[in-house]
């Protein structure tokens, strides 16, 4: 525990850190371009220059100078001021002064950094050096003139994206930041490396241009475009969200977010369902609120108590109650969320959960996937095992190989190897102290038994130092999965018990996976925001809200109950989910009993008390007793990462990206 | 950003190219480097295993070398690491070159004490025999770039081609071998002068001619 003194102010740091982490703790403020918390030391930007006693007598780059006992630093001195602004000057060399058409500008470290520590002018009056964009796929916009080589983003692509796309070709004066002979950047987190960028370098492409920073009003929400729950910012400017930028929340996201929770945006204001529809004659034609229910009332009349609501992967908690509570009131209790046909056991919860938290996988030491391609079905969780790999943890795999961005060895694509595991993969589980084992969706289906039969290989006992170890997890891919299976959306033969039981009246809450197949004899209505395969089936639809236009309660795959706000309103006649609902109740003659949404949310606590208060639910885990044997091939549950849901599916960005970097179109010609 | 090379067309270097595997002989040559370094660092064969390619590409077409696009990827594979990490590499030191160049590579130094020494007269004979920089003259003999200092600065002004230096050059003797290697002879190679044979002091030492005995301490002089 090395102290030291900053500017005067005694600090004490943990062994390891460094100088410009003793000056934050001192509460200086260091300027950086290259030194990011979460990325390898570079040391090559020379903006963090302190002075340093005992030392050369020459200021020194802070963030890579290990903190000593008895140093003396200084950040106010003459000798670190002129350093700053000879840095300063020399950045800006090369540096194209368009900040007023720069999409940077308003959020730009360089920018900040030169009107907090610059000199105010240049001596410079050479010709500047200019450097060609470079293509670097549908995410990426670059004008690399503005380039000052921090190499953040090529740290990036090597030690959290795990894909080395990125790279610095040429050398002095010419090196620019290139892809490998400008081929697309393939990583899912791409968006990433323009939250890194310091500079107007690389700018988010889908929205180029479309707004200025200072012009956007912020709403914190929770992403649903897979049930990690990251922590995000919705950006809107007047009624429209411009862009989500992920906030930091250490036990979740860190501070990425991938590209499907960046830029799915410019789908909610395409393809919305803003009026309600009634279909009539085989076609379903505008019609109004009213004419809406009526035709409603009229099937709910004929159907009685053969009432099921299906809901689907985006929804918050409170829909999904006041639904419930809808169905309940008109005499049912066939619920379901699992609308691909998954019909695990949900008798506990704890044995479908991601138990470990997401934070916790860093500690594994041995991980076991099976059928998981985790890259796409939580791609932030998969950081997190190259964390983990970073460490010294040793990952084995069942399933179809594929590239997950790291080294894997697969065990093979068969469930019958759960139960006779090569020495080797097992060896390394019985030796390690955090052994983690992940069940994948697809491995749900047909490897439940078998994997839970598992889960006590995966379990250590408390000890003096560390709690007890649960590593069995469970990869959900819905937002809205936990918290409809803590508000009882499963049947026990999952939707095929729902078709079975033959509903006169469907309520498909935001449901699109569904097989609408089943549902031929039932009256179908649909409450949602976009216009795909759920409204193409349904006799009615009811405009609803997306998860940016209403306040929710979400529940993430470790359990963990997270709240999000509204950031704009719905557009035209759409409403929020439960006021559609509610209305609904009150015209069918059974109002619920709510009427506003903290009413609702009051009772929704009432009846599962851990959807009431924010952070883990904390199940306790006793896994029922079922059939350990499994075999077969298994899949896995994405198949195109870019187009999971009715909003990517709605996206202009997300089409671009599935068919560039799924399908391996090629879009490079046609760029500018 | 004008000067970096423009990569070959793709298509045909890769029809060209893209078969490219290290020769028997070159393979036990890669075995040894890599033995040279521990496991996990396989990176640092990067350098000599370009090198090595680029040694044999030339040994193909009979020229200096140079490094296509696929054999850059062959060696990234040969490593196993990514492209770019190779790519990053290669295109960082100017002695990988990115385009074809010709049998003889002419590296004319234009740094400051050869230029003093008269660097100038050596890429005037180089352009008495038609060579341009940053071309390769026509018969694909020559290929000509100027570089900055081969730290031959002591028998300045010098050119370095292919693996050998000449030095001490001038006007004249920087034709003679040129001829010479347009006629497929091996001239001398080290410095030109008559009478000299490496870089020792021509004629008398000018300075530190003899041995100093006192200690004379100047440091109160400053």
């Amino acid at each position: 525990m090395p102290k030291l003194t900053v500017d005067g102010i005694e600090v004490e740091v943990p062994a390891g850190a460094t100088v410009l982490q003793a000056c934050e703790a001192a509460g200086k403020e260091i300027p950086r371009f290259c030194y990011h918390e979460r990325l390898s030391i570079a040391g090559n930007c020379r903006m963090c220059l302190v002075e340093v006693k005992p030392g050369p007598p020459k200021p020194q780059a802070s963030c890579a100078l290990p903190a000593a006992d008895n140093q003396e630093i200084r950040t106010d001195s003459p000798m670190v001021k002129a350093a700053r602004e000879g840095v300063m000057e020399f950045l800006l060399i090369n540096h194209p002064l368009d900040c007023p058409i720069c999409d940077q500008g308003g959020e730009c470290d360089l920018q900040d950094q030169s009107v907090a520590y610059g000199r105010g002018h240049s001596r410079y009056t050479e010709n500047k050096r200019a450097v060609t964009e470079k293509y670097m796929g549908p995410i990426i916009k670059t004008i690399m003139t503005r380039c000052i080589q921090c190499t953040r983003c090529v740290r990036f692509g090597e030690e959290v994206a795990g894909v080395e796309d990125i790279g610095a070709i040429y050398r002095g004066e010419n090196m620019q930041i290139t892809t490998y002979l400008e081929k697309a950047f393939k990583s899912e987190l791409s968006g990433n490396a323009v939250d890194l960028c310091p500079v107007g370098a690389l700018t988010h492409k889908p929205v180029a241009f479309e707004y200025r920073s200072w012009e956007l009003k912020k709403n914190l929400s929770i992403d649903v475009m897979d049930a990690v729950g990251t922590n995000i910012r919705l950006d809107s400017r007047g009624r429209q969200v411009m862009r989500v930028l992920p906030r930091i929340n250490e036990d979740v996201n860190e501070e990425w977010a991938h590209d499907k929770t960046r830029y799915h945006v410019d789908a909610l204001v395409r393809r919305r369902l803003d009026k309600p529809y009634v279909r009539k004659d085989g076609k379903l034609v505008e019609a109004s609120w009213d004419e809406a229910f009526d035709a409603i009332a009229v099937a709910a009349k004929k159907a009685g108590s053969s009432v099921a609501a299906i809901a689907g992967d985006l929804l918050d908690c409170e829909t999904m109650y006041a639904a419930k509570a809808l169905v309940k009131a008109l005499g049912s209790d066939l619920l379901e969320g699992r609308q691909t046909g998954l019909a695990y056991d949900v008798s506990n919860l704890g044995s479908v959960a991601f138990n470990t938290t997401i934070a916790g996988i860093e500690d594994a030491d041995a991980i076991l996937l099976v059928g998981s391609n985790l890259r796409f079905e939580a791609p932030l969780i998969n950081t997190r095992v190259r964390k983990a790999i970073k460490k010294g943890a040793k990952v084995f795999a069942i399933g179809e190989e594929t590239d997950l961005t790291y080294k894997v060895e697969w065990l093979g694509n068969d469930l019958s190897i759960l139960g006779k595991l090569p020495d080797r993969a097992a060896e390394a589980i019985d030796a390690a102290k955090k052994p983690v084992l992940i069940v994948g969706p697809g491995a749900l289906k047909a490897g439940q038994g078998a994997t839970l039969a598992m889960a006590s290989a995966f379990q250590r006992a408390a000890t003096e130092t560390e709690g007890a170890w649960n590593g069995f997890n469970v990869v959900h891919t819905a937002a809205a999965r936990m918290g409809g299976l803590m508000l009882g959306y499963a049947q026990k033969g999952g939707i095929a018990d729902i078709v079975a039981a033959a509903p006169k009246l469907t309520f498909f809450l935001g449901a699109d996976e569904v097989n609408f197949e089943g549902f031929k004899d039932s009256f179908k209505v649909y409450v949602g925001h976009h216009g795909d395969q759920g409204a193409h089936h349904a006799d009615v639809i009811l405009p609803g809200a997306t998860y940016a236009e209403k306040p929710g309660t979400y529940v993430n795959l470790e359990g963990r109950v997270q709240r999000a706000d509204r950031a704009v309103f719905a557009p035209g006649d759409a409403r929020e989910d439960w006021t559609i609902l509610r209305a609904l109740s009150d015209r069918l003659g059974h109002t619920l009993p709510f009427d506003s949404f903290e009413q609702l949310r009051a009772e929704m606590a009432n009846e599962v008390p851990a959807l009431g208060r924010e952070g883990l639910a904390g199940y306790d885990f006793s896994p029922p007793k079922l059939a350990a044997t499994a075999s077969g091939p298994v899949g896995y549950a994405v198949a195109d990462f870019y187009l999971t849901n009715a909003i990517c599916r709605a996206s202009p960005t997300m089409q671009r990206c599935s068919a560039e970097l799924i399908h391996g179109e090629d879009f490079a010609e046609a760029a500018e | 950003m004008a000067d970096a090379p423009q990569l070959p067309d793709d298509a045909e270097t890769r029809a060209r190219w893209g078969n490219f595997a290290w020769t028997p002989e070159n393979a036990v040559k890669a075995q040894e480097i890599m033995g040279r370094y521990p496991a996990g660092r396989q990176l640092s064969c990067s350098i000599p295993y370009l090198d090595l390619a680029q040694r044999q590409v030339g040994a193909e077409t009979n020229t200096q070398g140079w490094l296509p696009i696929p054999v850059i990827e062959f060696v990234a594979r040969e490593i196993g690491v990514p492209y770019i990490r190779i790519f990053e590499v290669a295109t960082f030191y100017t002695m990988f070159n990115l385009v074809p160049v010709g049998r003889y590579h002419v590296q004319v130094c234009g740094t400051t004490p050869c230029m003093l020494r008269g660097s100038d007269d050596v890429m005037a004979a180089c352009k008495a025999r038609g060579l341009k920089k940053g071309h390769t003259t026509e018969d694909g003999l020559f290929t000509l770039t100027e570089v900055e200092c081969m730290g031959n600065c002591s028998s300045a002004p010098m050119v370095q081609i292919n693996d050998d230096n000449f030095e001490d050059l001038d006007y004249d003797r920087t034709l003679v071998i040129l001829d010479a290697l347009a006629r497929g002879e091996s001239p001398k190679t080290g410095t030109q002068e008559p009478g000299r044979h490496t870089v020792e002091p021509l004629g008398e030492p000018t300075n530190l001619a003899a041995m100093e005995t006192g200690n004379h301490d100047y440091r109160g002089e400053w």
